[in-house]
């Protein structure tokens, strides 16, 4: 039964879901909705699950003063210093009001935090394009031809740089023409691939034929 | 038509269609005939300036009213909505220019108070009444208004909200949908009968064992991401349903594995996953809990201790197969740079090359949906990939149709593809 | 040739090294590069410009902070371009730290004089009504109700008693609706929800990596227009007349560009150089 049971339930509920799409009579218009509510309230509570394992890993690591335990600590005290303040010290405002010590830790550590981590990515697209955009083949010339068309075309210096050219046939035009014909057909191709392996997917999951997500073979 | 009635001489049809008594029937006709004929003339002159404000300029006057109003009930929803359409006043972007917008009123009797229920702005011919009640009889009015004065609308005729068992927009999806899903199980079905499917290689997927393998011969671990996204994605099941086919090739080939998450769901998912795997192979013994673990929902506090976790403990195999977002060329170039093999997975189609770029092997979308059935060689799976194939088959069919058709001049075909 | 080959083989933190010199030296130029508007930008400005004084638009604000130096200036172009035309602004979250980047784009454009001037009221000529979990739910929910949807606004006033919300139902009284999107739920889910089933007039802002993904829609007409990263940004500045940060970031986004095609140029040719010797010390060892 325990493999039985959600399985049962995984296929009512998606064969439900899918005839409510075509369905709007009650009460199948407020199906989607109602599945969707009852998930965010287990997501919800399953997050406390997340953030015990959390505490309970980092601490025993600590405890046991195994590899890194230092980090554990810095992990735990992270997590206190954010959320006691979020929760008691708030004032009686609302605890993301501006003025509040959760939104200058906010303010003042996530958001320099998120932007550092994404600007790293300035970085590592120049060093895996280094590496990458190598003229192996045919249509790695290509490739690399396009990122080169695209990168200068998208910038001013591109601009600058075939200005003296006629409309048509400078950088940024080059550009705007691969980004709306042959990425756009690209892209078009590989969701509608996507698309279906989805639809392939989900039928398996529905009807029980892929179990290995549940532990099932 | 309400003097033809009344010049027929024959009116028993008529009579058998609408009335019992001649004389009635007869002044029915003849008030009718008064509606039709003169009713229509008599409409322009129905404006009712209603006057706003203390003083009125002699050169100011009400805007033409709003006429054509046609209320029905709003098609393929679940009731409790009349759709309103009017022709816009004359003085709307034209005339006078004087019209800032509209105001709807209803009622449930023709001649009865109408009270307000919404407004639109300039331009606009229609307004949804999402607000009635079933099986009961509403009638509209639409008022013009300008800054001080407005004009108002004959009613519409009654119109009843209903709820309808089937979306006829969305007959197209229907359609679509069995055809593939007929695909899927037909080729389910000749699979089960015995029969072998031809699948081409995935490159990806064949090196799966030399991944492992490598991290065994090394004595280092192996690392496997499943994406940042929760339990309702479907590129997280397959990135699990991948997890099993990994965790059992760890089992048996005593490397360690370590699975962090970025959802608790996930975590418990996987760990039922991986249990299962370890427990098939033979070695229950070896699994333990603190394998997967959670680290954060968030997403580059996820990035940032996935990368400090590859810099500190330097597996030589790294997996990352799953739902990504712009975390993807952190984790890879990161992975990249400790020289681990990588094989990246997703159907996210903005990280595809950044993965292609960065890592060993990449699945790419539908490949990485077909991991599953690839990896277990089971029939009824293989099958559903080759119904999958013919669904592509049409998609293509319908394009090179409608470049032929669009390249004709013909754009109808088009519009029977638009979902609702 | 040894060379060539210490090339290929070169420290990635050579490269990370001289792309932070690429990137940081330009911001301290004042330098304001020639930028062409795309007609995918212009569609969107124009969209906002035909709309006459008090009409409603709906700001979604769907990304966080990482996004934040990519997706702001767009946030603060379109609220100034919005309050200079008196247009009544809405603003919504479908990630959690969305109304708050839509606070702080606020904070900011109140200190330009010319908004400042105005005397912009809260609850009349604009409103944030929060972050509301459900992502696409969310978005299918305000197609029938958005009192329903968003109860109460950001600071826990009730929306029905917000002078600016009455009147307001659904999409049908929304004039335009503009997204501001770094991933999931974002531009795709409002397409697929607010354009496909409720008709709404849809403009994107969205990261230089997802908005290739909306170029299908913008050439369906499912989508009026749409920003792309920093440049979609500036473009808009520019098309607004009012060169701001996104403007100015340019410099510095295309000399790292130059410097990325660089690297690329020198290691295709060292590529090339190392390839030719490979190639007959293969033939060597053949014979």
């Amino acid at each position: 039964m325990r493999r039985e049971v959600p399985l049962i339930i995984t296929g009512v509920v998606g064969i439900t879901l899918i005839m409510s799409f075509f369905i709007p009579h009650t009460p199948f218009n407020r199906l989607e909705m109602l599945f969707t509510h009852w998930y965010q309230i287990v997501a919800a509570f399953a997050i406390v699950l997340g953030i015990l394992n959390l505490l309970r890993v980092n601490l025993d690591k600590a405890y046991k003063r195994q590899k890194d335990w230092f980090f554990g600590l810095v992990v735990v005290a992270s997590f206190l210093l954010i959320v006691i303040p979020g929760f008691l010290f708030s004032g009686g405002r609302s605890f993301q009001e501006p003025g509040t010590p959760f939104f200058q830790i906010y303010f003042y550590v996530y958001v320099p935090l998120m932007s550092t981590m994404f600007a790293l990515l300035a970085f590592f697209v120049a060093s895996a394009s280094y590496r990458a955009f190598r003229a192996r083949n045919k249509e790695a010339t290509m490739l690399l031809l396009a990122a080169f068309f695209v990168m200068l075309g998208r910038v001013p210096i591109g601009y600058y740089l075939s200005s003296w050219l006629p409309e048509n046939y400078q950088l940024a035009a080059v550009a705007d023409w691969i980004m709306d014909f042959p990425q756009t057909a690209g892209q078009r191709a590989i969701m509608i691939g996507i698309a279906l392996g989805i639809v392939s997917n989900s039928l398996r999951v529905i009807l029980g034929l892929e179990r290995a997500y549940i532990g099932g073979e | 038509m309400g003097v033809f009635l009344f010049l027929r001489k024959d009116m028993s049809k008529t009579r058998h269609l609408f009335f019992e008594s001649k004389s009635t029937f007869f002044f029915l006709i003849f008030v009718l005939s008064l509606f039709f004929l003169f009713i229509p003339f008599s409409a322009r002159a129905e404006e009712t300036p209603e006057i706003e404000g203390e003083t009125l300029q002699e050169t100011e006057a009400p805007p033409a009213p709003p006429t054509d109003i046609v209320a029905k009930d709003t098609p393929n929803d679940a009731g409790n909505s009349i759709t309103i359409t009017w022709m816009k006043s004359e003085d709307d972007g034209a005339g006078r220019n004087n019209v800032m917008g509209y105001e709807i009123l209803r009622s449930t009797v023709v001649d009865g108070e109408y009270e307000f229920i919404g407004n639109t702005t300039v331009g606009a011919q229609q307004f949804m009444d999402t607000d009635t009640k079933d099986k009961v009889e509403y009638f509209y009015k639409i008022k013009a208004i300008t800054q001080v004065l407005s004009s108002i609308s004959l009613p519409s005729r009654p119109a009843m909200s209903t709820q309808q068992w089937f979306n006829t927009d969305r007959i197209n999806t229907l359609i679509a949908v069995l055809t593939i899903s007929f695909a899927i199980f037909y080729f389910i079905r000749r699979a089960r009968g015995g029969r072998k499917l031809y699948v081409r290689k995935i490159a990806g997927l064949e090196a799966l064992n030399d991944a492992v393998g490598r991290a065994t011969e090394m004595g280092k671990k192996v690392f496997y991401v499943p994406g940042i996204m929760d339990m309702n994605s479907m590129m997280t099941i397959a990135g699990i349903t991948i997890l099993g086919k990994v965790a059992q090739l760890t089992a048996e080939y005593e490397t360690k594995l370590e699975v962090p998450t970025s959802r608790s769901m996930v975590m418990v998912s996987c760990r039922e996953t991986v249990k299962e795997a370890y427990t098939n192979a033979g070695r229950p013994d070896a699994y333990n809990d603190d394998m997967i673990y959670y680290l954060t929902d968030d997403q580059f506090g996820f990035a940032a201790a996935v990368d400090g976790l590859f810099v500190r403990e330097k597996p030589a195999a790294i997996f990352l197969q799953g739902h990504f977002f712009a975390e993807s060329l952190i984790l890879a170039e990161t992975g990249n740079s400790i020289n681990a093999i990588q094989i990246a997975g997703t159907a996210a189609v903005a990280q595809l090359p950044f993965f292609v770029a960065a890592c060993d092997y990449t699945l790419i979308g539908e490949e990485f949906f077909a991991a599953s059935a690839y990896l277990s060689e089971d029939p009824k799976l293989l099958g559903s990939i080759k119904g999958q194939d013919v669904g592509k088959f049409l998609f293509l069919l319908a394009i090179l149709v409608g470049v032929i058709f669009a390249t004709a001049g013909i754009f109808d075909l088009s519009k029977f593809f638009v979902t609702r | 040739m040894k060379f060539f080959e210490t090339l290929l083989a070169i420290d990635r933190r050579i490269i990370f090294l001289l792309v932070a010199i690429a990137v940081t030296l330009p911001l301290f130029s004042k330098a304001i590069l020639h930028i062409e508007v795309s007609p995918t930008v212009k569609a969107v400005y124009d969209a906002v410009e035909s709309l006459p004084p008090g009409s409603k638009v709906l700001a979604s604000f769907d990304y966080d902070p990482a996004s934040a130096p990519e997706l702001q200036p767009m946030a603060l172009s379109f609220f100034r371009h919005c309050f200079s035309k008196d247009l009544k602004v809405i603003i919504i979250g479908l990630w959690p730290q969305g109304p708050v980047q839509a606070n702080i784009a606020l904070e900011d454009i109140f200190r330009d004089p010319e908004i400042k001037a105005k005397n912009l009221k809260y609850g009349e000529d604009y409103v944030n009504l929060g972050y509301m979990a459900g992502n696409e739910i969310v978005i299918q929910s305000m197609g029938s109700d958005i009192h329903t949807t968003f109860p109460v606004d950001y600071s826990g006033n009730r929306t029905s008693e917000l002078p600016l919300m009455k009147g307001i139902k659904n999409f049908d009284n929304i004039d335009f609706v503009y997204n501001l999107s770094a991933g999931y739920p974002g531009t795709m889910e409002w397409v697929q929800f607010a354009v496909d089933r409720f008709h709404a007039i849809l403009g994107a802002g969205n990261t230089a990596v997802q908005a290739p993904g909306m170029y299908p829609y913008v050439q369906t007409g499912q989508l009026v227009g749409v920003l792309g990263g920093m440049k979609g940004g500036a473009e808009y500045e520019i098309i607004a007349k009012r060169p701001a940060r996104a403007v100015s970031y340019m410099f510095s986004q295309g000399v790292s560009h130059a410097v990325v095609v660089f690297f690329v140029i020198i290691g295709n040719l060292a590529f090339f150089a190392t390839r030719g010797k490979k190639k007959e010390s293969q033939e060597v060892g053949k014979k």
